[in-house]
């Protein structure tokens, strides 16, 4: 119980659990439609390219208020988005090729960008690298509004084109035909994936940004074939997730709080693809044994009264 | 020998082993899936180190077991995401998605809860710190033999060179028509396990000298920037190496000079280098493409401005039809995309202007004649 009870009065907790909910809600909702238009791994390019930026942010600006930082991080994570698309859509290189080679070269610059600003030897610079791993346990009342806002604005945004969004994601030739600025979707969508990684950065870090908004998206798609009720699912496992973990590490010693939240959803996707209402294995496993059992029986009398199969897919 | 020098061999044996193992990969495209292993790596280096630590087996064996180990988390990765994928009910993007970010958590999570105090450096995994390679010799009984890096790593490229050399059939063919490759009994299979156990092995070789990151970069990047210069295999994969020392050494040359990370410049440097290569390739790139297409919307225009001027010829109208303002009336051409296409028809000797009308001559009439033919 008191662990319960430091959720709503301690500091530090309560900007925990609120800021990885938060992030868990947000990276849910538009992990959907990442994952489901096969894009599960822009999330990662897209984290990866956005540490140059964070590195930039700071070195122009010297601060480190999360939303300059944030800022900067959504500059070169846009940036690596448009060079992916232009390479995917004017050359030969396949998307998966195209991504490696963002990812690696911009995180690559973040890297060299890091050692300078080591090097500068500014009296404000500890702490730049915890954006490698995240340090939700440092996440202060303002990055926690920060993350809010920001993540309530894409929220509104996805609640407001959700129609649009959906046909995207499941037909786009056919919105093209209707006129939809499908492209002009396709980007902003990427945008608000580009909100998602940002407000990810502080709590989870760039190495593992991309597992929160793949896997309670993968998860959820095995509990229902509705895209609203996937998307509900994926953020309460999105949620739930990030204040487990959240809550874990901070009643451990030594635990960083980014990994503890993606074994969270590590599970959650493990038992969902066991046991989801809609899709999961071991239901499917029954039925087969159970059709393999109903073939293997004698021939029935009368086989016109009771169907030895009576279960198709 | 000179540090920098050594650093310099480093770093070239470095990008060839990883270029060479990532050519198949890349053209199978299949390149994110060494980020995944690079990452999963992280568990298996982490329980080799462990297990053998319990054992108590001196320095050596500890190396070699996380050697082992993260070879092994490698192929587990694969194992795992192709399990995921064939399960249908996650695609392989997702399941890839899924799978490295697990189990590279569950490498920090086990080393930040149980071995604080054992040196594991998720920072040295992660960029590695092929600065310290020089001194990092190998020495058995009491004879020096030089930096273990360029053992390792020489001894990647040969066998990476050697696995290309002997299987260059069957990587080729089951690459590029893996249908055929499977109905002449190629083992596709077995050859993609292979592949894919040459990029653990060499992911994890380069992790001491250039970190998890900068060896997937240098795995990706050289043979995506070749593949924008040839479509010839061969070649290829030549490029691949000539592009990835080229990087190295510009990369490794400017990090001394001003003082950052070396492997995080190697990969800005092939990044570069990519860059470069995709403005200006000779057929791809995207300037030679955008001059292409002006050149053929240019072509265009003058062909369909002789077929126009072909039609009318002799006819009533010939005289208004060949009028210069005529071109913006009727077939709506603005007037400078209209003396774009006369100008262009002119240097191509289709037509002669005579006081404001266009005239056909006669290589300009019998090309009217080739296009309308078409």
């Amino acid at each position: 119980m008191d662990l319960l009870r430091d959720l709503f009065f301690d500091y530090t907790l309560r900007n925990v659990a609120l800021g990885s909910a938060i992030l868990g809600i947000v990276s849910g909702v538009l992990g959907c439609f990442a994952v489901l238009r096969k894009q599960g791994l822009v999330g990662d390019a897209l984290a990866h390219a956005a540490l140059p930026g964070v590195c930039l942010a700071f070195l122009l600006t010297g601060s480190k208020t999360p939303i300059v930082l944030m800022a900067g991080a959504a500059v070169t994570g846009w940036i690596g988005m448009l060079i992916l698309l232009r390479i995917v859509r004017h050359t030969r290189i396949d998307s998966n090729s195209a991504l490696g080679t963002v990812l690696t070269v911009f995180f690559g610059f973040g890297v060299v960008l890091l050692t300078v600003i080591q090097k500068s030897r500014n009296a404000g610079q500890a702490g730049l690298d915890k954006f490698l791993f995240g340090q939700a346990a440092a996440l202060t009342q303002e990055q926690v509004t920060t993350m809010a806002i920001l993540g309530g604005i894409a929220l509104a945004v996805v609640l407001a084109l959700f129609k649009e969004f959906k046909l995207l994601s499941f037909d786009p030739e056919f919105a093209q035909s209707l006129a939809l600025p499908t492209r002009g979707l396709d980007l902003l969508l990427t945008g608000l994936l580009v909100i998602a990684v940002v407000i990810g950065l502080n709590t989870v870090g760039v190495v593992l940004m991309s597992a929160l908004l793949v896997a309670p998206a993968a998860a959820a798609r095995q509990w229902t074939n509705s895209l609203s009720h996937m998307i509900g699912y994926s953020a309460l496992f999105g949620a739930g997730s990030g204040v487990a973990g959240a809550l874990i590490s901070v009643s451990q010693s030594r635990l960083p709080t980014g990994p503890v939240i993606v074994l969270s959803a590590t599970v959650i996707v493990i038992v969902s693809v066991l046991f989801g209402s809609a899709r999961g294995l071991v239901w499917e496993w029954a039925r087969q044994s159970r059709n393999r059992r109903g073939l293997q029986a004698p021939p029935p009398v009368a086989p016109a009264l009771t169907a030895p199969i009576q279960e198709t897919a | 020998m000179n540090t920098n020098l050594l650093i310099a061999v480093v770093a070239v044996l470095t990008t060839s082993a990883c270029a060479l193992a990532g050519v198949f990969l890349v053209l199978r495209r299949m390149a994110m899936m060494a980020d995944a292993i690079s990452h999963a790596v992280l568990p298996g280096l982490v329980a080799g180190f462990v297990l053998a630590h319990m054992a108590k087996w001196e320095r050596g064996g500890e190396l070699l077991a996380s050697f082992v180990g993260a070879v092994a988390a490698g192929l587990l990765t694969v194992v795992l995401v192709e399990a995921l994928t064939k399960s249908r009910r996650v695609k392989e993007d997702a399941a890839i998605g899924v799978v490295f970010p697990a189990l590279f958590a569950l490498g920090v999570f086990v080393i930040s809860k149980y071995l604080a105090n054992v040196h594991i450096d998720t920072d040295a995994v992660l960029f590695g710190e092929i600065a310290f390679a020089p001194f990092d010799t190998l020495v058995i009984g009491d004879r020096d033999y030089g930096p273990q890096a360029i053992w390792t790593l020489g001894g990647l490229t040969l066998l990476n060179g050697g696995f290309l050399a002997l299987f260059y059939k069957e990587l080729k063919l089951s690459t590029f028509d893996p249908g055929l490759a499977a109905a002449l009994g190629f083992a596709p299979v077995l050859l993609h396990y292979t592949l894919m156990s040459m990029v653990a092995v060499t992911t994890v070789g380069a992790f001491n000298a250039v970190g998890a990151i900068l060896a997937v970069a240098l795995i990706i990047v050289p043979p995506v920037t070749a593949s924008l210069l040839t479509r010839r295999l061969p070649i290829l994969i030549l490029l691949s190496l000539a592009v990835g020392a080229t990087g190295a050494l510009l990369g490794l040359w400017l990090a001394l000079r001003w003082n950052v990370s070396i492997s995080g410049m190697i990969a800005t440097m092939q990044g570069t280098l990519f860059g470069t290569t995709l403005l200006l390739a000779p057929e791809q790139g995207l300037v030679a493409q955008a001059v292409r297409r002006h050149k053929q919307r240019r072509r265009f225009a003058a062909e369909t401005l002789v077929v126009h001027l072909a039609t009318h010829e002799g006819t009533d109208s010939e005289g208004v039809e060949s009028e210069r303002l005529h071109l913006h009336n009727e077939l709506l051409w603005t007037p400078e995309y209209a003396s774009d296409a006369i100008t262009m028809a002119r240097d191509a000797g289709w037509i002669t202007e005579e006081s404001g009308n266009l005239r056909l001559t006669e290589t300009g009439r019998g090309r009217a004649t080739e296009v309308a033919a078409r």
